[in-house]
C-alpha cells in the first residue's frame, strides 16, 4: 500500500512545511530529555529513599529530599512541554489526527492516564515528606516510577506505529477495519524502540546528574553526600550503557528489515550492494560517501549476519521517497559514536569501581563525566533525529506523506518564533532554579 | 450510542478541567489583583499554597479531553485545531509561561524577582482560559466548518460569542477560585483571608451572573441556533440549573457557608458546559453530526475500556490526593517521623554472586538477542540484558563507598 490514503480533511498547500517540522522537532528536543528523567529519576530517588529506610542514615534522606525538588521542577517543565506537544499534534498536523486519530489516539489516551497518575502521586510524594510515615511515603513514590515508564511506552507505541503502520485497512483509500490495540501493541517494530529509549533514560539521567556532581567534585565539593549523589546515578548509567550497544544493534537490524530506505540513508548506501561496507565519518554526495573510512562487508554482516548479504541501496527508491541522507547519516553517526564512547567510559568506571572498591581518583575521569553529561543529551536527540527524519517524507510510513498531514493555517513562522523564545526562557528558568538549588546549603543538622 | 458515551467522558473531563483547572487559573487572577504590601503577599501565598500540590493533576484533565477527543472524533479535532490555530496556540503558550512561572515561584523569595514571576503567572492565568473559552465560543457559534483551516482564522474566534465565552471562562474561574480559597481560609483559621475571598467571591459572582445574562442577548443576535438550544428542552433545563446553583452559591457565600458553596459553584459552572452540549445537538460542527464525526466502533470501545480501566486506578488516587489536601494533610509539617534505626544493614556481601550472575545474564542476552536474533529469543534476550544491568547495579553497591578518598586529587573529604 503506497500513499493512496484519502485524508480525513482535504490536503492543502502549506508554504512553511519545513518550519512546521522544525517546530515539532524543537518541541520534541526540549521534551525528550525531560522524559528521560521521568523514566529513570523516580527510580533513583526511590533507591536512595529505600537506603534511608534500610539504614536510617540521614544523608540518604537529605539527598532524596533534595532530588525530590529537582524531580518536581523537571516534572513541571515536562508537563508544559508535553502539553505543547499534544496541542501541536492537532495544531500542526490536523490531517494526520483527522485521518488516523482513531488508529493511534488510544496510545495517547492511555498516556494521558499515566500522566495523570504521575501528577497525582508527585503531588502526594512532594508534599508528603514529613507528613506521611516513612514507609507510606516511600510507597507513594512507586506509582511515579511506574507511570513514567508506562507513559513513555504509550508514546513510543504511537511512534512505532508511525514507522510500521498496521491495525487497519485501506479500502479505496479510506481507513477501515481499525483495531487500535493491534495497531499499537501488536506491533513488532515498537519493542526495540521502547527498550532503546528506556535504557537511554537511565544513561541520560545518570550522566546528567553525575556530571553535575562531577563539576562540584572538581571544585572540591566532595563530602560523603556528594560521593553518593555521584555514584548512584553514574552506576545506573554505567550498567545501562554497554547493554545499549547490543540493543542499538538489534534496533538497526529491525530497521534493515522493515525500513530498508532508512537503513540505506543512515549508512549512506547509494547502490544496492552485495557484501556492503560501512563508512565511518565522511559526507554523502552523488550516491556515495566521500572522505569516509570504509570497513568492507561490515554492513551486510551487522544488518543480516552474513558478510555476503545484499543490502538495498537508495537507488532502489524513487528520489521523492528518500529522506535527507546527510541529516540522517550524521545524526546516526553522532549517536553511535557518542554511545560507544559512553559505553567505554562506563566499562572503565565499572572496572575501577569493582577492582579498587572505590571511585576513580583521576581528574581526567571527572572531566570526562562533565563532558559526558551534555554528550549523552546530544546522542539522545541525534537518535530521535535518526529515526524521525529517517522516516521522512512520510508521517505514516509509506501511507501518508508529511505534506498531506500539515495544517492549512497560516502563521507557522510566528508560532515557531514564539515557541523558540518561550523554550529559551523555559530552559533558562529551569537552569536557574536548579542552579539555585545546587548552591543553597544542605540542612546543617542533616548534612 | 457508543459515541454518546465517549462524548460524555470528554464533557465530564471538560467539566472537571473547568471546575479544577479553571479555579487554578482564577487563583492566578487573584494573585495579579492582590495589591502591594503584606496583605497582597498573604493573598498570593494563600493562593499559591492552595494550588501547589494539585495544579499538575488539575491540568492533566485538559490532556485527557484532548486525547479522548482526537481518538474518538478525529475529524472534529483536525478541523478545530486548524481553524482555531491562533487562540489554541496562544493558550498553549500561556500554559508554557504559567508552568515556567510556577516552577520558579518556589525557587525565590527576592521581592522583585517574585513580582516578575507572579505577574507572568497571573497574566498567563488570564490569557489561557480566555483563549480556550473563545475557542468554545467559536465552535458553539458554528464558525468552525469541517476542513483543514476551512474557517476564517481571525473572525472565527474574534466575534461577539467568542468574546463573551472567553470572558465568561475567566470570570467563572475567578469565582470558583474565590469560593475555594475562602473555604481553605476557614479551614486554616485565617479570618482575614476568609473575608478577603468572601468579598471577591461575591464580586466575581455578580460579574459572572451579569455576563451570563448579557450572554443570552449576545447569543440571540450572534448565534441563533445556540440561542434556540439554550432556551428550549435540555438546554433550558441546564440554564435553569446553572442559574439556581449560581444564586444558591451567592447566598451560601453571603452566609459564609463555604463548604457547600464549593459544590454549588462547581455545579453552576458545570451546568453551563452541559447546556452548551445540549444546545448544540445533534451536530458537532456545521453539517457534521456526532455520529458522523465518531471513530469506528472498535476504537470507541477501546477508548471506553481504557477510560474505565484508568478510572478504576485514578479515582482512589485522586481521592487520596484531595483527601490529604482538604483535610489539611498538607498544611503544616508534623513532627519528622522517627527515623528507622537499622544503620548496620548492608548488602555488600553477595556482591560477587551478583556480579557473576550479571555476567551470565549479559552473555545469555547477547546470545539470545544478537546471535539467535528471532522473535521469542528477542524477548528473553531483552529480559536477560535488563536483568544483567540491574544485577550489575546491585553488585557494584553504588552506596557502599569507603568513608574517605576517591574523587579528584585536590578534593578534600568533609
Amino acid at each position: 500500500m503506497l500513499s493512496t490514503v484519502v485524508a480525513g480533511l482535504a490536503p492543502v498547500q502549506q508554504s512553511y512545511l519545513l518550519q512546521a517540522r522544525q517546530m515539532q522537532a524543537l518541541s520534541f528536543a526540549v521534551h525528550i530529555p525531560l522524559v528521560c528523567f521521568g523514566i529513570a529519576f523516580p527510580a533513583l530517588v526511590l533507591f536512595i529513599e529505600w537506603r534511608y529506610l534500610r539504614t536510617g542514615d540521614v544523608v540518604y534522606r537529605t539527598l532524596a529530599r533534595r532530588w525530590t525538588k529537582v524531580l518536581v521542577t523537571l516534572f513541571a517543565a515536562g508537563v508544559v512541554t508535553g502539553t505543547v506537544l499534544s496541542f501541536e499534534m492537532a495544531l500542526l498536523w490536523p490531517n494526520f489526527t483527522a485521518t488516523f486519530g482513531s488508529v493511534f489516539g488510544l496510545g495517547f489516551a492511555i498516556e494521558g492516564f499515566s500522566f495523570f497518575l504521575e501528577a497525582i502521586f508527585i503531588g502526594i510524594y512532594v508534599y508528603g515528606w514529613d507528613r506521611l510515615s516513612p514507609r507510606a511515603h516511600f510507597l507513594t513514590g512507586l506509582p511515579i516510577a511506574v507511570a513514567g515508564v508506562l507513559g513513555s511506552i504509550m508514546v513510543i507505541s504511537v511512534n512505532g506505529w508511525m514507522n510500521h503502520p498496521q491495525g487497519f485497512r485501506l479500502v479505496d483509500g479510506k481507513v477501515t477495519d481499525v483495531n487500535p490495540w493491534r495497531a499499537l501493541f501488536g506491533n513488532s517494530y515498537f519493542w526495540h524502540e521502547f527498550v532503546h529509549m528506556y535504557l537511554a533514560g537511565y544513561i541520560v539521567t545518570g550522566f546528567l546528574v553525575a556530571g553535575a556532581y562531577a563539576v562540584g567534585a572538581l571544585r572540591g565539593r566532595w563530602g560523603r553526600y556528594e560521593r553518593i549523589a555521584l555514584a548512584v546515578p553514574l552506576t545506573a548509567a554505567a550498567v545501562a550503557s554497554p547493554v545499549q550497544v547490543l540493543v542499538g544493534d538489534w534496533a538497526a537490524r529491525d530497521v534493515a528489515h522493515t525500513q530498508p530506505v532508512k537503513l540505506a540513508a543512515l549508512e549512506g548506501l547509494g547502490r544496492t550492494t552485495r557484501g556492503a561496507p560501512i563508512h565511518v565519518l565522511g559526507w554523502y554526495t552523488d550516491g556515495r560517501v566521500e572522505y569516509g573510512i570504509a570497513v568492507p562487508r561490515l554492513l551486510s554482516f551487522l544488518a543480516f549476519h552474513n558478510v555476503n548479504a545484499t543490502v538495498t541501496g537508495l537507488n532502489s527508491f524513487p528520489a521523492n521517497d528518500q529522506p535527507p541522507v546527510n541529516v540522517v547519516r550524521i545524526a546516526f553517526q553522532l549517536m553511535v559514536g557518542i554511545g560507544t564512547l559512553l559505553a567505554l567510559l562506563s566499562l572503565g568506571f565499572l572496572f575501577v569501581r569493582w577492582r579498587r572498591g572505590n571511585l576513580p581518583t583521576s581528574r581526567w575521569f571527572y572531566g570526562a563525566l562533565v563532558v559526558a553529561a551534555p554528550a549523552s543529551v546530544v546522542a539522545l536527540i541525534a537518535g530521535w533525529v535518526t529515526t524521525e527524519v529517517g522516516r521522512q517524507p512520510w508521517v505514516v510510513y509509506r501511507i501518508m506523506r508529511t505534506n498531506e498531514a500539515v495544517t492549512g493555517a497560516s502563521g507557522i513562522p510566528v508560532s515557531y518564533a514564539v515557541l523558540a523564545a518561550a523554550y529559551l526562557i523555559l530552559i533558562g528558568a529551569v537552569a536557574w532554579t536548579l542552579r539555585r538549588l545546587a548552591v543553597s546549603p544542605l540542612p546543617a543538622s542533616e548534612g | 450510542m457508543l459515541e454518546t458515551i465517549v462524548l460524555l467522558f470528554a464533557l465530564a473531563g471538560l467539566v472537571l478541567y473547568t471546575v479544577l483547572g479553571g479555579a487554578d487559573f482564577g487563583a492566578g487572577l487573584w494573585q495579579l489583583l492582590s495589591g502591594p504590601g503584606p496583605r497582597g503577599r498573604a493573598i498570593r501565598d494563600h493562593a499559591h499554597h492552595a494550588m501547589a500540590p494539585v495544579w499538575e493533576a488539575n491540568h492533566v484533565w485538559l490532556i485527557f479531553v484532548l486525547t479522548v477527543a482526537w481518538t474518538a472524533f478525529p475529524v472534529v479535532v483536525g478541523s478545530v485545531a486548524s481553524t482555531l490555530a491562533i487562540p489554541l496556540s496562544i493558550a498553549a503558550f500561556g500554559i508554557v509561561f504559567r508552568g515556567i512561572a510556577y516552577a520558579l515561584q518556589s525557587a525565590t523569595d527576592v521581592p522583585h524577582e517574585r513580582r516578575v514571576i507572579d505577574t507572568t503567572f497571573a497574566a498567563s492565568s488570564i490569557l489561557t482560559p480566555y483563549m480556550l473559552g473563545a475557542a468554545v465560543g467559536a465552535i458553539a457559534s458554528q464558525r468552525v466548518p469541517v476542513g483543514n483551516a476551512a474557517g476564517d482564522l481571525m473572525t472565527s474566534w474574534v466575534n461577539p460569542t467568542s468574546i463573551l465565552t472567553g470572558c465568561l471562562a475567566v470570570v467563572a474561574g475567578a469565582f470558583l477560585a474565590a469560593v475555594y480559597l475562602a473555604a481553605d481560609a476557614v479551614r486554616l483559621g485565617e479570618p482575614d483571608l476568609e473575608r478577603e475571598f468572601r468579598t471577591r467571591a461575591l464580586i466575581a459572582g455578580v460579574l459572572a451572573g451579569a455576563l451570563a445574562l448579557a450572554g443570552l442577548a449576545v447569543v440571540h443576535h450572534d448565534a441563533r441556533h445556540l440561542y434556540h438550544g439554550l432556551t428550549s428542552g435540555l438546554g433550558l433545563a441546564a440554564v435553569i440549573v446553572s442559574a439556581a446553583a449560581g444564586l444558591g452559591t451567592m447566598a451560601l457565600v453571603w452566609w459564609s457557608k463555604f463548604q457547600p458553596a464549593r459544590v454549588s459553584a462547581a455545579v453552576a459552572v458545570a451546568a453551563i458546559i452541559g447546556g452548551w452540549a445540549a444546545a448544540q445537538r445533534p451536530t458537532v460542527l456545521p453539517g457534521l453530526t456526532l455520529h458522523e464525526a465518531a471513530a469506528p466502533r472498535s476504537t470507541l470501545i477501546a477508548v471506553i475500556v481504557a477510560v474505565l480501566a484508568g478510572g478504576i486506578i485514578l479515582a482512589p488516587s485522586l481521592g487520596l490526593l484531595f483527601r490529604l489536601m482538604l483535610i489539611g494533610g498538607f498544611d503544616r509539617p508534623s513532627e519528622p517521623a522517627a527515623t528507622p534505626a537499622r544503620r548496620t544493614a548492608r548488602y555488600g556481601t553477595p556482591a560477587v554472586g551478583f556480579a557473576r550472575l550479571a555476567l551470565a545474564c549479559l552473555v545469555a542476552g547477547f546470545v539470545l538477542l544478537t546471535v539467535l536474533d528471532q522473535g521469542v529469543a528477542h524477548v528473553f534476550g531483552v529480559i536477560a540484558l535488563v536483568a544483567a544491568a540491574a544485577l550489575a547495579f546491585f553488585a557494584v553497591g553504588p552506596t557502599d563507598l569507603p568513608d574517605s578518598s576517591g574523587g579528584p586529587p585536590n578534593s578534600h573529604a568533609r
